[in-house]
């Protein structure tokens, strides 16, 4: 083969493989529009159990107590134990002589009273993330950060887990250990 | 109709198919009824013969249709009779005792809201991609529905169903659709989540995909990647037509075999991550506790089970005699390769038919014909698939975990039928 015999080849192959290159541009529908930094960080609510994307803003429970009263006891109940709404504080409804009421619990909610945030959930952050973007339940995402920072704070405060006058803000919410966190493990039956 | 002993494969008069095909079995033949016809007259019709509907012109159909006003007591039912307060977190349960095959017509689909159902415009709403990816992208209903579509036929299980089971001190009352209302399946179609992936392109610490609704509560779950490029697909359409708004409508996620929390609704926002964000409902509601009192989350595939609905717990058989048993078998793991039934309360047991198509993470119906004695007995059925999991029995389910843990009940269930044919659910 000659020297512009191979380049030829070359030459030749190379448009075959941009064709194709081509041809798979075709193939994907490709109808994404970029999103902006401004509409990313509209939306982007997810708190991790690191504190990536709080929020500035604090707040104590002290602050949080008398929203709660407002706007989430009727449906929490005063202690946020009674509902009718999930349980927010106390028992791990591990033995029912510290909770003489779990069979009426079980029965008139399905046992969603049993077990309580405080108790079950592993991470503090999700209290905020969870009350900021579905909290109160007819009325989500009306509250402001400082808002949900106090309730935040409230609700850690019923589970003895932070004193009342406690300031909670982006920089120590992290790191305030909730007790499920030590027992907390990945299902290992996912595949 | 005359059945020998060698009809029986199983204790409790569990028939052997093909005894009935081969037709060794003898039906008692009816007296032939001769129908004395008296002398014509002219003014003599066949009317008289025929019921009204066979006399008159009929109704006019109607734009979309409807079910026959005659079955309007086979209709979903609200798990428990919610607080006003509640009134947006509820379930509502599949007539499944009423139903048969094994797809679920789509106004009878099960329904599990955590925050109403809301009413989202096609028109405005939105899919974001974004975190771990080299383009963050948004796409619009209508141009995702110019996206390749695939269809999958998937059985959807919410992870509380049958928790009555897991958590009733005593068995009581309830009816199969009561306990097992939770699962349903259909034909899903929409677009992979792989090829919108792709499209904004995944860096390589990309592990975990936050997916979020546009309900009230911006319901959020954190799903390991390779399900989302497994056999994730965003559904726009369920049994042909487009999503009702109680399953996501316009558009959800649907995640095959796995706990349905994890099928986000009105799906809006893919966040590609390194890590989950242990949003509230992995956090609590769907964990459960084992009897060491570790939490166990993110335990996604829904495992093997069955349930007999026909007859089932709020049946009552009229008389002594022949009957088909017949149920639903389902993995979160694949497809069903077996169901066992029994009729001698787990004395014997004898191998089901599976009827076509054996779907794979579909609801599979299984059948075997019956002859019962009149006498008080237990039914049960037990399925294994293709990964040759089985369903473990109550006592054993229960030793797993602590008493206040409902999620991903499946073990073996018990239908009394009492001497005059009632059916209770029992525990044994
Ligand atoms: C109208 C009744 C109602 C009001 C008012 C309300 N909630 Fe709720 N709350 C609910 C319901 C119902 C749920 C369960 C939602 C679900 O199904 O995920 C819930 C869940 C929660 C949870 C998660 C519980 C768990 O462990 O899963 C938290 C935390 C919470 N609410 C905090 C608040 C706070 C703080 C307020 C006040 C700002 C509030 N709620 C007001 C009804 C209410």
């Amino acid at each position: 083969m000659s020297l512009s015999e191979l380049t030829r080849h070359i030459l030749f192959l190379s448009t075959l493989l941009i064709a194709s290159n081509a041809n798979a541009e075709v193939m994907s529908a490709n109808l994404g529009t970029p999103l902006t930094f401004a509409e990313i960080e509209r939306f982007s609510i997810s708190v991790y159990p690191d504190g990536e994307n709080l929020p500035e803003g604090q707040g104590t429970a002290e602050e949080g107590k008398m929203l709660y009263r407002q706007r989430c006891a009727m449906c929490h109940g005063k202690s946020g134990t009674e509902g009718p709404s999930h349980r927010l504080a106390g028992s791990v409804g591990l033995f029912s002589i510290w909770d003489p009421l779990r069979i009426k619990r079980i029965m008139e909610t399905n046992g969603l009273l049993v077990m309580s945030t405080g108790q079950q959930w592993p991470y503090a952050t999700t209290v905020f993330d969870f009350v900021r973007r579905a909290m109160p339940h007819t009325a989500p995402k009306s509250l402001t950060s400082n808002q949900v920072y106090a309730l935040t704070a409230y609700i850690l405060y019923l589970n003895d887990l932070i004193i009342e006058n406690e300031v909670i803000s982006r920089i120590n919410l992290p790191g305030v250990e909730m007790p499920a966190a030590k027992r907390f493990e990945e299902a290992s039956r996912q595949e | 109709m005359k059945l020998s002993a060698q009809n029986y494969i199983a204790g409790g008069g569990l028939i052997d198919r093909r005894s009935l095909l081969s037709g060794s079995i003898s039906f008692l033949a009816a007296g032939t009824i001769a129908r004395v016809s008296s002398a014509s007259e002219d003014s003599t019709t066949i009317a008289d013969a025929y019921p009204a509907w066979s006399r008159t012109l009929g109704n006019s159909d109607s734009p979309y249709g409807r079910p026959s006003h005659r079955e309007a007591n086979v209709v979903r039912k609200l798990q428990l009779p919610a607080a006003p307060e509640n009134s947006g977190s509820t379930a509502w349960l599949t007539p499944i005792e009423s139903m048969h095959g094994a797809i679920t017509p789509n106004g009878l689909h099960f329904g599990s809201h955590h925050f109403g159902v809301p009413d989202v415009d096609p028109a405005t709403h939105e899919l974001m991609i974004h975190g771990l990816v080299d383009k963050p992208l948004k796409f619009t209903v209508e141009h995702l529905l110019r996206y390749p579509m695939v269809s999958h036929i998937r059985f959807l299980e919410c992870s509380g169903n049958t928790a009555l089971n897991a958590l009733a001190p005593f068995a009581g009352g309830e009816s199969c659709q009561d306990l097992y209302g939770l699962v349903s399946c259909a034909e899903w179609v929409g677009v992979k989540v792989s090829d919108l992936l792709n499209e904004a392109g995944l860096k390589k610490q990309a592990l975990w995909v936050i997916a979020e609704g546009a309900d009230g509560g911006s319901h959020a779950r954190s799903i390991p990647l390779s399900k989302m490029t497994d056999d994730a697909i965003i559904a726009f359409y369920q049994n042909g037509e487009k999503l009702r708004a109680e399953q996501g409508y316009p558009m959800r996620l649907l995640l095959p075999g796995w706990e349905g929390n994890t099928s986000v609704k009105y799906l809006h926002r893919l966040e590609i991550s390194d890590r989950p964000a242990y949003t509230a409902h992995e956090s609590g509601l769907y964990t459960e506790q084992l009897a060491s009192g570790r939490i166990e989350g993110f335990s996604f595939p829904m495992d093997v089970k069955s349930v007999i609905t026909h007859p089932s717990a709020g049946h009552v058989l009229d008389e002594k005699g022949f009957y088909e048993i017949s149920g639903l078998a389902w993995s979160g793991y694949g497809s069903i390769s077996s169901v066992e039934v029994s009729a001698d309360e787990g004395k014997t047991w004898a191998t089901a038919s599976l009827h076509n198509p054996v779907n794979d993470k579909a609801l599979t119906r299984f059948s075997i014909p019956w002859q019962w004695n009149g006498k008080s007995t237990i039914l049960l059925s037990r399925a294994t698939d293709d990964r040759g999991r089985s369903q473990p029995t109550r006592k054993f389910w229960k030793q797993k975990y602590t008493s206040p843990t409902f999620n991903h009940y499946n073990a073996i269930q018990p239908w009394h039928v009492d001497s005059s044919g009632r059916l209770t659910n029992v525990f044994i």
